[in-house]
């Protein structure tokens, strides 16, 4: 004991001599101006030596405590070697027992002891080298520079030599522990062979015997089945047989739901189906747009010209594509929630017969060059847009019909979206379209209106109502809170028809009405917050589903955009952000990243939910999987270049910069939206490739209907 | 509650609320613009031509890059001498009862500002050849081109327009390409897009949101910080081209022109200020006033003018900004 508090006591000087010889070289080294970093150092190596001395004095402490332990234990020594026998496994009492009945058979002569180290003398040179590194730290502080930044670096450097110093320290410390315990234990080891070698055998075996074959001991697998065979006869089990190695990651299959009426399948698949044409022809124009961009002169053809094609590709993705998918999901939740069959069939054809037809026609005129006169998304002429909204408004009828005809009592938050979509689609088309008030700037106060009403309270609202029943129906679990969803639908309505006007930002119509637009979109906070916690909320508990399923990855892309996609909207709007953004491509961006971010996926969720349940046909799960990460992949290469770029743009003009400028500094970043364009088309013809797994029989017979359909022949043949 | 479970009731509330709102945002302001509305005096209505080029411009669907709004900023300065105010607009009303108004103030600018550009840009050559192919006057310009609107004769007649298209664009083929009727219209409604001068005594709506920079520009008092080859890029180089050579037959060069060269700056800041259209018999067009169009400052023109008299192998004396100064006021002087 007095060995080791004389060199705690000798270690200690020497870290405070070190520590104060190199405070007093950094007082002498430098004159009065470096008072300040002499300080520092001096702070820095006492608060470097207490810690060492602390280390030092654990380590002490932690050894009493250790011999103190051995002390006591070597008092009940056979109580301990019971216990070590106790634990011993059935390896280890073979192993002792044929060893002993060797000794026995061959009555040996005894083994010799080893010698015993110091552990003392480990401990000192572990110190020692530890001690000797610190000093060689300490040497190293020579502070010669002025100022704080140069201090702060010399600090900062010299610290990290003590630093590594210590921490080898600790490391050596710990190898010193534990080469002791080692030691430790190798002792107790010798001295439980002796006790067992001591103990005779006839003392010896019976117990370990004992202990063997209850370690030994093995339940049958069959105490609970017996020995009959199992049999599943509610077919509740669902084992595919013939499994190999998947090539992607194998998901939860879709449960077909025999109970729905055939006729409405086909409807709603039509809807589908005519959504995805839509969408193939839509994207294939945006591509081609995009690649005129960096090719102006790709043809000379007037048909196809970018300011006709423009919209051509907004309006077939928007009425053609969005709009029948969302109708076509409409057509099969409506029904499903009201518990109750759709009103009309019939209507619904109707419905989707015109709506194609105005797309159509709408397409043609605008490629001939027929147009409205340039609001966005309102270039149909009134006539062709007639046949969109007779469209909506068989559709409105018919979802009212159902909803009246429902066996619930309450209207599920759903059909509170999607119905209200419908009505408000038709409100703002009869503003935006009737042919009768609007002559002269009116018509710029209700294009904003128009076309932010058109996204916001048409596919927005209508999306959600879609989320608000797939999302808890593919996640097993309802929805986290309905009264979440009734404060964002009131909200939204309430903030989202103010905007409108925040396209015209510092343009000649009334600024108070600017002012409103801009509060309104910051008011949309509220909706977008209590949409978005609601639908992760949902999640919460079950995030572990997303792997296993090939839908709720689709949900969760449209969720995050809901949410980011939603809110730079409202950051867009504010004067100061819309002085560098408006006008420049970070509106396309913008555009991109809500409509298809948010519409897109969550329509290709509901998509992929619903076919499969109407068919009872899955799409292969590799190309689905290329369909979801090609069209993410691509979202963000086509949308973060034009953001980037786009923010430029911006500061380029407030700076005043020539606009050729702004055009040639735009060059890499069209290439690359065309390139995520590209992308996103590819995975479009994926998705459509999906849809015609999903529809299509492959023209082989499925053996099993194929056999029951001969035996319903045969037997009727014989009834005949 | 009561109202949540009868569909009636909520759906009824949903679109009440939602109609009240579309009345107070879209319909009410909209009717009040409307009627409270009328074009500025000294407004001239689209001649016959120029609204039949604007039936062209709506139907191949320009506003989907060219803008016509000068907003109240700062940044906007360089699309018109002024804000854009609702009487602006006033004199467009609904093109038929079969399309709606076409105010075309647009949402996007891939294209340039087209509020002045009867003023900035009023040569019909230059719009030709730019309609005919972009590219001819505008290497890096990504607009469309539109043949259609030209025709192609091997012998054109008296009464054609022809177009300057260089030899790269004719694919080699005997004869001249010449501007269709509708080429014409079009041009026509360009040149008749110039904001109207606010009557005497009305206040002029600001720009907000000035640059520091400007401010700060005052305080340097030489024209040093300009950058003249930008100034000559937004001003000049549709024309006189990047590389000075102007373009055969349709603008003329500066490279090694005695004008630019001459050490005398006046009658070139008098051409920059005033415009030019002495070499019409030549083929070139007339040049527009682009100094005083554009509101260049002396410092300005100064810039642009070194710029020309030391580029693309040009070697003449550099001018100041106080000579040219003295010269501007000498000018208007003598034109009040």
């Amino acid at each position: 004991m007095d060995k080791r508090k004389c060199i705690a006591g000798i270690f200690s000087t020497i870290a405070f001599m070190t520590a104060f010889s190199s405070a007093a070289q950094s007082d002498g080294g430098s004159s009065n101006s470096l008072h300040p970093v002499a300080a520092w150092m001096l702070a820095l190596i006492l608060a470097v030596s207490l810690l060492l001395v602390a280390v030092w004095l654990l380590k002490v402490k932690t050894k009493q405590i250790l011999f103190d332990n051995r002390k006591k234990q070597e008092r009940n020594e056979r109580e301990r070697f019971e216990q070590y026998m106790r634990g011993m496994d059935s390896r280890q009492i073979e192993a002792i027992l044929t060893y002993k009945r060797r000794l026995d058979a061959l009555k040996e002569k005894e083994e010799k002891k080893p010698s015993s180290t110091l552990p003392v003398v480990l401990t000192m040179m572990a110190i020692l080298s530890g001690s000797s590194l610190f000093a060689q730290a300490v040497e190293k502080k020579s502070p010669g520079f002025s100022g704080e930044a140069g201090m702060l670096i010399t600090i900062f450097l010299i610290l990290i030599p003590i630093l590594a110093g210590i921490s080898l320290m600790v490391v050596k410390v710990i190898n010193v522990i534990r080469q002791y315990r080692n030691e430790q234990s190798l002792k107790e080891a010798e001295k439980l062979a002796r006790y067992l070698n001591e103990l005779s055998t006839e003392e010896l075996e019976p117990a370990l015997l004992k202990r063997k074959a209850a370690l030994d001991f093995k339940l049958s697998n069959t105490e609970l089945s017996g020995n009959m065979k199992a049999e599943d006869d509610k077919g509740i089990i669902n084992v595919s047989a013939n499994s190999g190695l998947p090539v992607v990651a194998l998901k939860k299959r879709a449960q077909k739901r025999p109970n729905i009426d055939p006729a409405l399948s086909k409807l709603i698949l039509w809807y589908i189906g005519s959504a995805t044409f839509w969408l193939l022809f839509g994207s294939s124009v945006g591509e081609y747009l995009g690649i005129k961009f960096v090719a102006p002169d790709a043809d000379h053809v007037s048909w196809l010209s970018f300011g006709r094609l423009r919209p051509v590709h907004t309006n077939s993705v928007f009425w053609g594509w969005a709009s029948l998918g969302m109708l076509g999901l409409g057509y099969y939740i409506v029904p499903r929630v009201s518990n109750t069959p759709l009103a009309s069939i019939k209507n619904g054809w109707y419905a989707l017969h015109l709506i194609n037809a105005s797309v159509a026609i709408g397409t043609v005129s605008l490629m001939a060059g027929v147009n409205n006169g340039g609001g966005e998304f309102r270039e149909y002429i009134w006539p062709i847009m007639l046949l969109f909204g007779i469209g909506l408004t068989l559709s409105l009828i018919n979802f009212l019909q159902t909803i009246a005809r429902r066996k619930t009592k309450e209207i599920y938050i759903s059909n509170w979206y999607m119905t209200s979509a419908i009505i408000f689609a038709l409100v703002i088309s009869v503003a935006a379209y009737v042919p009768l008030w609007q002559d002269g700037l009116g018509e710029t106060i209700i294009q904003g209106y128009y076309m932010h009403q058109g996204v916001g309270m048409w596919f927005m609202f209508f999306t959600l109502g879609i989320v608000y029943y797939f999302l808890p129906q593919q996640l097993n679990k309802p929805i986290y809170s309905y009264s979440l969803g009734i404060l964002a639908f009131w909200t939204q309505i309430l903030f989202y028809t103010l905007i409108g006007t925040h396209h015209f930002v510092f343009s000649s119509i009334p600024w108070w009405l600017q002012t409103v637009a801009i509060v309104g979109s910051a008011g949309m906070i509220i909706p977008v917050v209590a949409g978005t916690a609601n639908f992760l909320l949902t999640f919460n508990g079950a995030w572990y589903k997303i792997a296993g399923s090939y839908t709720l990855p689709f949900f969760l892309v449209g969720i995050i955009f809901y949410f980011t996609g939603s809110m730079q909207g409202t950051a867009e709007a504010f004067r100061s952000t819309n002085l560098i953004w408006h006008f420049t491509d970070f509106t396309v961006a913008h555009s991109h990243l809500t409509m298809y971010g948010i519409i897109c996926f969550f329509l290709w969720a509901g998509i992929y939910a619903v076919i499969p349940r109407l068919t009872g046909k899955e799409a292969p799960q590799i190309t689905v999987g290329a369909h979801f990460w090609l069209a993410l992949i691509g979202l963000l290469f086509y949308t973060i270049p034009l953001m980037y770029g786009g923010t430029l743009k911006g500061l380029m003009w407030m700076d005043g910069k020539p606009f050729m400028e702004s055009v040639i500094l735009m060059a890499p970043y069209w290439l690359w939206r065309a390139i995520g364009g590209s992308f996103m088309w590819l995975s479009h013809l994926f998705f459509a490739y999906n849809i015609y797994k999903m529809l299509s029989a492959n023209g082989i017979a499925d053996i099993r209907e194929a056999a029951v359909e001969k035996l319903k022949t045969r037997t009727e043949a014989v009834a005949e | 509650m009561e109202l949540f479970d009868n569909h009636r009731k909520l759906f009824r509330t949903a679109t009440l609320f939602f109609i009240g709102l579309t009345l107070l945002v879209a319909i009410i302001p909209a009717i009040k613009v409307q009627q409270n509305n009328a074009p500025l005096p000294g407004s001239e209505p689209l001649s016959a031509d120029a609204r039949k080029g604007k039936a062209i411009f709506i139907a191949e669907g320009c506003v989907a890059c060219h803008t016509q709004q000068v907003r109240n900023v700062d940044m906007d300065k360089v699309w018109g001498e002024r804000p854009g105010i609702a009487a602006d607009y006033a004199g467009i009303r609904r093109t038929d009862f079969w399309r709606n108004t076409a105010t075309l103030m647009g949402t996007e600018r891939t294209g340039p500002d087209l509020t002045n550009i009867g003023v900035r840009q009023p040569s019909a050559d230059w719009h030709l050849t730019h309609l005919f192919n972009p590219r001819i006057v505008v290497k890096e310009s990504v607009m469309p081109a539109y043949p259609w609107l030209f025709a192609f004769k091997k012998e054109p007649g008296e009464k054609d327009k022809v177009v300057n298209v260089p030899e790269a664009y004719t694919q080699g083929k005997e004869g001249k390409y010449i501007a269709r009727p509708e080429a014409l219209q079009l041009v026509a409604y360009l040149q008749s897009l110039k904001q109207t001068k606010l009557p005497d005594g009305s206040v002029t709506p600001e720009f907000l949101y000035r640059r520091k920079q400007q401010q700060a520009a005052g305080d340097d008092a030489t024209g040093a910080a300009l950058d003249g080859a930008q100034l000559y890029m937004t001003h000049c180089q549709a024309c006189h081209q990047e590389n000075g050579e102007g373009l055969k037959g349709a603008f003329p060069p500066l490279k090694g022109s005695k004008i630019v060269l001459d050490d005398n700056p006046e009658i070139m800041t008098e051409i920059i200020m005033n415009g030019y259209n002495a070499r019409e018999a030549e083929g070139f067009g007339a040049m527009p006033a682009v100094g005083t169009n554009a509101g260049l400052t002396a410092e300005e023109v100064a810039a642009i003018m070194n710029h020309e008299k030391t580029s693309w192998g040009n070697d003449a004396k550099p001018v100041t900004p106080e000579e040219i100064q003295k010269i501007i006021d000498a000018i208007k002087l003598k034109s009040p």
